[in-house]
């Protein structure tokens, strides 16, 4: 299978701050890829390092597999982009705008801005002044999904969307998914991320820290499991993989790792098992020990860069 | 409960007039000493062109009897100081007010449109704390420009009490034109229009009262003129009624005083009728769809600088008019005005010198529209909007040239504009109108390679230092106009330090024929311009955007 995104080794500095820093990302032709992790940890700097926007200081980077900044021209044609924060001009209006970034990037087509339109609930003849932040999010995605492109990069893009709004942002990445088209998916909304996601990648502090299916991700962690028994259970706390444990109303619970799991329940059988309910850790467990567990250091490097910068 | 309400609406004026300050620690005393600067100036000007009594009398009668002359000036008496105010004070009263109306409209509507009204709005702010607190930070700068004014003259010798007349007479303007932005924040959701809207009515205020002056008739004295009925309407005429150095008409603040508080009720009730974020005008519809000619890098700077150039296109044409109207009456000129034309245009030819020197000012002020639309198309990368269309199909080369072609098509139209309109005019009074036009025209080209370089400095600028490029352009606009002798002839400074601006190397023409070392001079000024173009360029080509975080 090929990469329609590879990065290896990628560091970008922003003065002394390191804010890539050896990240690795592959993102492999055809699917849907979550791209997670806390504010500052250099999600939409890779992604402006992927559209060459920024430079990158060291390591490689390929785009469909095109160089990023010397091919930039050339690889936009191929691949559409809602940035974080959507900046438009106050005195276009949303169709304008919708017109200008789609034709600029090659064309869009017609039929499909029309339904996304429709689908949006965007009134096109606002001017953008006019626009709330999530009908602004909502132009930068007609923008982008009305262009049939190889690859779309959506940087937090359903921030600011109501609940119906998130549903048919879902379906139309689902759609496109079905054409075969690639996705890159910076997000905190997990239930999103479950929903949509084929593989995940969670950076911290401008390196990969985890990346596979949620399966992988679930295999990696621990389940917490708890059990009623007709007599105390003995020997738990010796067996390895097990952490936690603690007494509830009517029994126990504990966290297992994930390969203990079966010697555990071999175990507990022993003491007469009257009930027992096994959770896999939930997409919010797993963040939250990737993102709690090490405390991220330093300043969020964003803000550095621009406060180095000067910035007002 | 009612009480309780009037209360509560200015809560929290005191920590948003702080933060007005604090936001405006930079620009409110740079204006403020560049106003001061200026008429300490053109005082210094008119002290040593008029050495003696005879040379006073002798220009206050031709500004008073001239007509045309009295459009921009109000004769009023023989006086050094009075010659000053009837050359600077509608400069020094536009500024004022100019100073005024942006700072109101930078602490009010500026802040709703970014959203930062929101945010504090939140806290405990009252409905008028914010305008409130501009209006108290734009009224106290120009109570702060009344002394420094004031000095500037006293330092060139004029009296204490005219002095200080002068100083109320143009802060005065100043005051009323806050509470104009006042209003004008009030009604569009827009910065950019609430500002042209406040610029209009200043524009109006300035005509009319020129209006008046000229519509006026002389008395017995012949250095005095009596402004006709339209001089009474317009803040700038009460300001030049005022009558500095010349009986210092004092009642004439009650005017203004009733006014400035006639605005502030208007807008206070504009305030309270209107939701946070939307204007009391109502916002326009749009198409749903872009025109064939927006998406493209050219036609989209094109769509966003247009009204910019509008604005200027109606505001030179309406001068050149003006300027060519008067060129009969420049034909008659003598003395040290007619000395400073001679000197400025290069011959002793009158209309020549004249038509020369008005070109070069021409040349300046499409110079400030070069660098206000190539700066404002560079906000777009600290702003934002590059981000989206950078991320397009569109390389950042392409991007730069579609920014600087739309910036020197619109010069080049610009200076036409005024060439045209002056020539009309000119041709109306003088006769000719074909030749005036033959003449003005390619002389008003001339001063392109002298813009070129400015906008080679800003583009050199934003392609190093895309934070500071804004700051480094206008600056350097700044120097490049003082630093011309038009105006640094009346500055001590040494011989070199006006060939710093590319103003002055540029040809004196149509005074001076075009030769062949004129037209070495106009390619070296293009050169420099290329190289500091391409320097930026390729620089802005390498580097990282700065976009926001």
């Amino acid at each position: 299978m090929t990469a329609a995104i590879s990065t290896s080794a990628l560091v970008k500095r922003f003065g002394t701050v390191r804010a890539l820093d050896d990240l690795d990302l592959t993102v492999r032709e055809g699917e849907v890829h979550g791209f997670l992790g806390p504010n500052g940890a250099g999600k939409t700097t890779t992604i402006r390092i992927l559209l060459g926007l920024l430079l990158r200081d060291g390591g490689e980077a390929t785009v469909l597999g095109q160089d990023p900044r010397r091919d930039a021209v050339t690889l936009h044609r191929r691949l559409a982009y809602v940035p974080g924060d959507v900046n438009l001009w106050p005195n276009l209006t949303g169709g304008e705008v919708i017109d200008v970034l789609g034709r600029l990037r090659g064309g869009l087509n017609p039929a499909r801005r029309r339904a996304l339109l429709e689908r949006f609930q965007l009134d096109p003849t606002k001017k953008c002044r006019a626009y709330s932040k999530g009908n602004r999010q909502k132009v930068a995605l007609v923008a982008a999904f009305a262009s049939e492109v190889e690859l779309y990069l959506l940087d937090e893009p359903t921030s600011g969307l109501d609940p119906l709004m998130e549903t048919a942002f879902q379906e139309v990445v689902q759609e496109i998914r079905a054409q075969g088209r690639t996705v890159l998916l910076s997000s905190h909304i997990l239930a999103e991320v479950e929903a949509l996601c084929d593989r995940v990648t969670i950076i911290r502090a401008g390196r990969a820290a985890e990346t596979g299916t949620l399966a992988e991700l679930r295999h990696l962690t621990r389940t917490t499991v708890k059990v009623q028994t007709a007599g105390p259970i003995g020997g738990l706390n010796d067996l390895p993989g097990v952490h936690d444990v603690r007494p509830e109303r009517s029994g126990l619970r504990f966290d297992v790792d994930a390969d203990a799991l079966n010697r555990v329940l071999q175990h507990l059988v022993q003491f007469d098992v009257s009930a027992l309910t096994c959770t896999p850790p939930s997409l919010e467990e797993l963040f939250r020990r990737h993102y709690t567990d090490h405390p991220s250091p330093g300043p969020d490097p964003a803000e550095t860069a621009s406060s180095l910068a000067g910035a007002r | 409960m009612n009480r309780n309400l009037t209360g509560n609406a200015f809560a929290g004026t005191g920590i948003l007039t702080r933060l007005a300050l604090r936001r405006d620690r930079i620009s409110l005393p740079a204006w403020i000493l560049t106003l001061a600067a200026l008429l300490a100036g053109f005082t210094a000007m008119a002290v040593s062109a008029l050495p003696t009594d005879q040379d006073v009398i002798q220009e206050t009668e031709l500004m008073a009897g001239n007509p045309a002359l009295r459009l921009l000036g109000l004769a009023s008496g023989a006086s050094v100081g009075g010659y000053t105010m009837i050359r600077s004070y509608l400069t020094l009263a536009v500024l004022a007010a100019l100073m005024s109306l942006l700072a109101v409209t930078r602490h009010t509507r500026q802040n709703e449109e970014s959203g930062r009204t929101e945010l504090v709005g939140a806290a405990v702010v009252g409905r008028y704390a914010d305008l409130t607190a501009a209006l108290l930070v734009t009224v106290g700068a120009n109570l702060a420009l009344v002394p420094l004014l004031a000095l500037a003259m006293m330092v060139n010798g004029q009296p204490v009490a005219g002095s200080v007349t002068a100083g109320v007479s143009i802060a005065a303007v100043g005051i009323v034109f806050a509470a104009v932005a006042a209003i004008t924040a009030q009604l569009s959701a827009s910065t950019r229009t609430a500002n042209a809207l406040a610029g209009s009515a200043l524009g109006c205020a300035g005509l009319i009262g020129g209006v008046g002056n000229m519509l006026g008739r002389v008395d017995g004295s012949r250095m005095r003129v009596l402004s006709a009925w339209p001089a009474w309407l317009s803040p700038i005429g009460w300001g030049q009624q005022l009558r500095a150095f010349d009986g210092d008409n004092w009642w004439l603040l009650v005017p203004f005083a009733t006014l400035f508080a006639i605005l502030l009720v208007i807008a206070g009730r504009l305030a309270t009728r209107r939701d946070l974020g939307r204007g009391v005008l109502p916002e326009h519809r749009g198409r749903a769809q872009a025109a064939p000619g927006l998406p493209s890098p050219f036609g989209l700077i094109w769509r966003l600088q247009r009204p910019t150039f509008l604005g200027w296109a109606v505001g030179l044409s309406a001068v050149g008019l003006l300027f060519g109207a008067i060129s009969q009456e420049m034909t008659h000129l003598d003395g040290a005005a007619a000395g400073w034309y001679t000197r400025m245009g290069g011959t002793d030819r009158i209309a020549d010198a004249y038509r020369t020197s008005i070109l070069e000012m021409a040349g300046m002020a499409t110079a400030v529209y070069v660098v206000q639309v190539l700066v404002r198309c560079a906000a777009q990368e600290t702003e934002g909007p590059l981000e989206s269309v950078l991320s397009t199909a569109v390389g950042r080369f392409a991007w730069m040239v579609a920014d600087l072609g739309n910036a020197l098509l619109g010069a080049a139209g610009l200076l036409l504009i005024f060439a045209v309109s002056m020539g009309l005019a000119a041709g109306a009074v003088l006769g000719d109108t074909t030749g005036q036009l033959r003449v003005l025209l390619p002389a008003s080209l001339v001063q392109g390679p002298g813009i070129l370089v400015l906008a080679g400095v800003v583009i050199a600028a934003t392609g190093l230092r895309p934070r500071w490029g804004a700051a480094l352009s206008w600056s350097a606009l700044t120097l490049s106009i003082l630093l011309d002798p038009l105006f640094a002839g009346a500055l001590d400074v040494p011989g070199w330090v006006p060939d710093l601006s590319p103003f002055t190397h540029l040809p004196k023409v149509p005074a001076v024929p075009v030769s062949s070392g004129v037209l070495v001079t106009l390619a070296a000024l293009v050169v420099l311009a290329v190289a500091l173009s391409t320097a930026g360029l390729y620089c802005f080509q390498r580097r990282n955007l700065a976009l926001p975080a």
